[in-house]
């Protein structure tokens, strides 16, 4: 049994999976993740809890940017692909999708694979060669994760230098379930990003709260807010060329923390098209379609609670 | 406006919106009047006889919040609607967007005196008109933190911008030496006079051509020092709306007025101008400075006429006038041209800013030109100063 793992585990069980106890007696094993390692990413033969490799590093750091209002997040990994949540304060919840096809190669032993991880510092990893994106060139990755204790193992390539970053992954927290289902939903609206733009980047900080109106009457769609200066309300029309889907059902008003939907004005200014979703609750939904540089598509969605200190709206 | 100050104000009149600002010592104010043909459409309210149209004032930031992104706009907005609201305490501003877009934004006011700067180009001895485009040139080689320039006339009709140095002085009451003097002799401009001290300020000084103006029609040898920082506020609208720049000045001490006129807009920029403290209770070598060369034989008569115009006022005045604004006259009986003037009154001319200790006494022997009709007693105008100065 590897010393570092048993310092770390004290369950022989895991150790065991991890494949340590193949070589007992040693005080550290080539597989330890303690031992420096060559700068060769491990044949694809080894067993990895998780596997991926990506041409261009960009199509995962742009989306977990859309996403990083919090320090840490959570990563799960499935067949299917990738999703990195991000909450703050029990009452907001953003996930970033990157499906499998994404990936040029992408495997996934178990089921599922679970951690938490710092974004700040998996972002930095990723964009470690720079941040800027001159045509041409790109960084290319592989991801390595052996499993529950394991750091995740990251290495980065481009024009020919080599950077291997291993980080530190902890327990996964529990998440919040939004219990967001389409069933649920009573208005839905899907707008170009291209009119939201603006309208996020240049939201009233001063206002407490940020309030979402949805109606199938006037004024169908509208944004408001209530700041130092006064209030201000931006509305859209159903009719508009920006409105791709309108299916209001019923007239719903929600004030959602102004504080924390601001961050999701990184992930519009990424998307093509937003769909914005409320349910009986009025809890809201915002996803968001983002084409990346080779024009395929995924996803980011926003979870937000409406404000519980609900207060006569400004005429 | 915003360079002036932090409150806008709105009048909306019959011949037009006016919106004006007034900065925070009074010594700058500030009015663009956009004349009714400038909107789509203007309904200033009806006025009965005894109501005047409704006017307030709100948080200049507020304003130009709704304004941010001037090229965005440009791309996106169609028009804009501006309502006034009285009963709603509302002053609506609507943006409407393409794609059939509306914002709407509702700002809180505040009821406001008329805001009314006291000044008259006729009674201005100098004017000069000038494209944008030359003065901006010209103030570029002064450093935008600059805090007073000084405009003077010089031989051959030559016109010189000179930024203005502080004399050094030790004690807190200071007490100035001669005044500076732009002289006037025969010879080439005058270089930089020494001051009482050997000054660690790099001074710069600029010289235009007569014809690099349009119009020059100045009294000789005199100079006006002013607040650049306004100024440079009025020059970049100028030049990003191609209108020519109009500068009315007269004695130093007396206002300077910038006028920019369009068809549809006249604008007016009011400022103070600092004073010679020129008077019999000063000795001419207080601080044993040495003397500039003797005035040309035009300057004394200027001079002569300045010094009696302040025994004058200084001993038919009512009293010290109040820190704020007009002190009204009566409207003099003398045609003007169309559209020239909104006001015909003098201003009480205020030192520059910061308002400085050695100018208060100053102040209250306000310039008034001899002959004028005494100070009249009605003063409509103006919240209360809050800088404490008087």
């Amino acid at each position: 049994m590897c010393d570092f793992l048993c310092w770390r585990r004290s369950d022989l069980t895991s150790c065991a999976r991890i494949g340590c106890v193949r070589f007992p007696g040693r005080p550290l094993c080539s597989r330890c993740p303690a031992m420096p390692f060559s700068a060769q990413p491990p044949a694809s033969g080894e067993r990895y809890a998780l596997s991926a490799s990506l041409d261009n590093a960009r199509h995962l750091s742009s989306l977990l940017r859309a996403v990083h209002f919090q320090d840490h997040a959570t990563c799960l990994a499935t067949a299917s692909g990738l999703r990195v949540t991000v909450e703050d304060a029990k009452c907001i919840q953003a996930n970033a999708f990157i499906q499998a096809e994404i990936f040029q190669e992408f495997s996934v032993q178990e089921e599922s694979v679970m951690f938490r991880i710092s974004l700040s510092v998996l972002l930095d990893c990723l964009t470690i060669f720079g941040t800027s994106s001159l045509p041409g060139t790109s960084t290319a990755l592989r991801m390595c994760y052996r499993g529950y204790g394991y750091p995740l193992m990251l290495f980065l390539e481009e024009g020919g230098v080599v950077t291997v970053c291993k980080i530190n992954t902890q327990e996964p927290d529990e998440l919040l379930d939004f219990d967001f289902c389409s069933t649920k939903v009573v208005n839905k609206i899907i707008l170009q990003s291209e009119g939201l733009r603006e309208a996020f980047a240049e939201l009233d900080m001063t206002s407490e709260v940020l309030q979402i109106t949805m109606s199938p009457d006037k004024p169908y769609f509208r944004l408001s807010t209530f700041g130092n200066a006064g209030s201000a309300h931006l509305d859209y029309p159903r009719d508009s060329d920006l409105m791709e889907a309108f299916h209001c059902n019923q007239t719903q008003t929600n004030r959602y923390k102004v504080s924390l939907l601001k961050p999701s004005t990184k992930a519009l200014a990424l998307s093509c098209k937003v769909s914005i979703r409320t349910d009986a609750q009025g809890f809201l939904s915002l996803q968001y379609m983002i084409r990346n540089e080779d024009g395929q598509i995924c996803f980011v969605e926003y979870y937000c609670c409406p404000d519980e200190n609900i207060t006569e709206a400004e005429l | 406006l915003s360079r002036i100050g932090d409150e806008l104000y709105l009048e909306p009149t019959e011949s037009g919106l006016s919106l004006r600002a007034v900065n925070s010592s009074r010594s700058a104010f500030a009015s663009f009047l956009f004349a009714p043909l400038f909107f789509q459409l203007y309904e200033p309210g009806s006025s009965g006889p005894d109501t005047e149209l409704f006017r307030c004032k709100v948080h200049m930031k507020s304003f130009l919040g709704i304004f941010r992104s001037l090229p965005s706009l440009e791309k996106s907005v169609g028009k804009c609607l501006i309502l006034l609201k009285p009963r709603a305490s509302r002053l609506v501003l609507q943006l409407h967007c393409k794609y059939g877009v509306t914002k709407t934004h509702n700002l809180a006011f505040q009821e406001c005196e008329r805001l009314q700067a006291v000044f008259d180009t006729q009674r201005c001895a100098s004017r000069l008109c000038a494209p944008a485009r030359v003065l901006t040139e010209a103030v570029v080689h002064f450093p935008p933190t600059l805090a007073e320039v000084t405009l003077g006339t010089g031989p051959g009709g030559k016109i010189s911008l000179r930024n203005y140095v502080e004399e050094e002085a030790g004690e807190s009451c200071r007490v100035r030496g001669p005044p500076p003097r732009l002289v006037v002799p025969s010879s080439p401009p005058p270089t930089p006079f020494p001051p009482p001290e050997p000054s660690k300020t790099m001074v710069t000084e600029l010289w235009l051509a007569e014809d690099e103006f349009q119009s020059v029609a100045v009294a000789p040898g005199s100079h006006i020092t002013f607040c650049f920082k306004e100024f440079r506020g009025l020059l970049s609208f100028a030049e990003a709306s191609n209108l020519p720049l109009t500068i009315h000045f007269d004695e130093p001490g007396r206002p300077v007025i910038f006028t920019l006129d369009d068809t549809v807009l006249e604008v007016h920029l009011v400022l103070a101008t600092l004073s010679d403290l020129q008077s019999n209770s000063q000795s001419p070598s207080t601080n044993g400075v040495s003397h500039l060369p003797a005035p040309s034989d035009d300057f004394p008569d200027d001079l002569e006429s300045y010094m009696a115009a302040m025994e004058t006022s200084e001993g038919g005045s009512e009293g010290p006038p109040s820190p704020t604004f007009p002190l009204r006259t009566p409207r003099p009986a003398e045609s003007e041209p169309e559209e020239e003037e909104e006001e015909e009154e003098e201003e009480g001319a205020v030192p520059g800013t910061p308002p400085h200790k050695k100018f208060r006494s100053l102040f209250f022997g306000s310039v008034m030109t001899p002959g004028r009709p005494g100070l009249a007693t009605t003063q409509e105008v103006l919240a209360e100063d809050s800088d404490g100065e008087s």
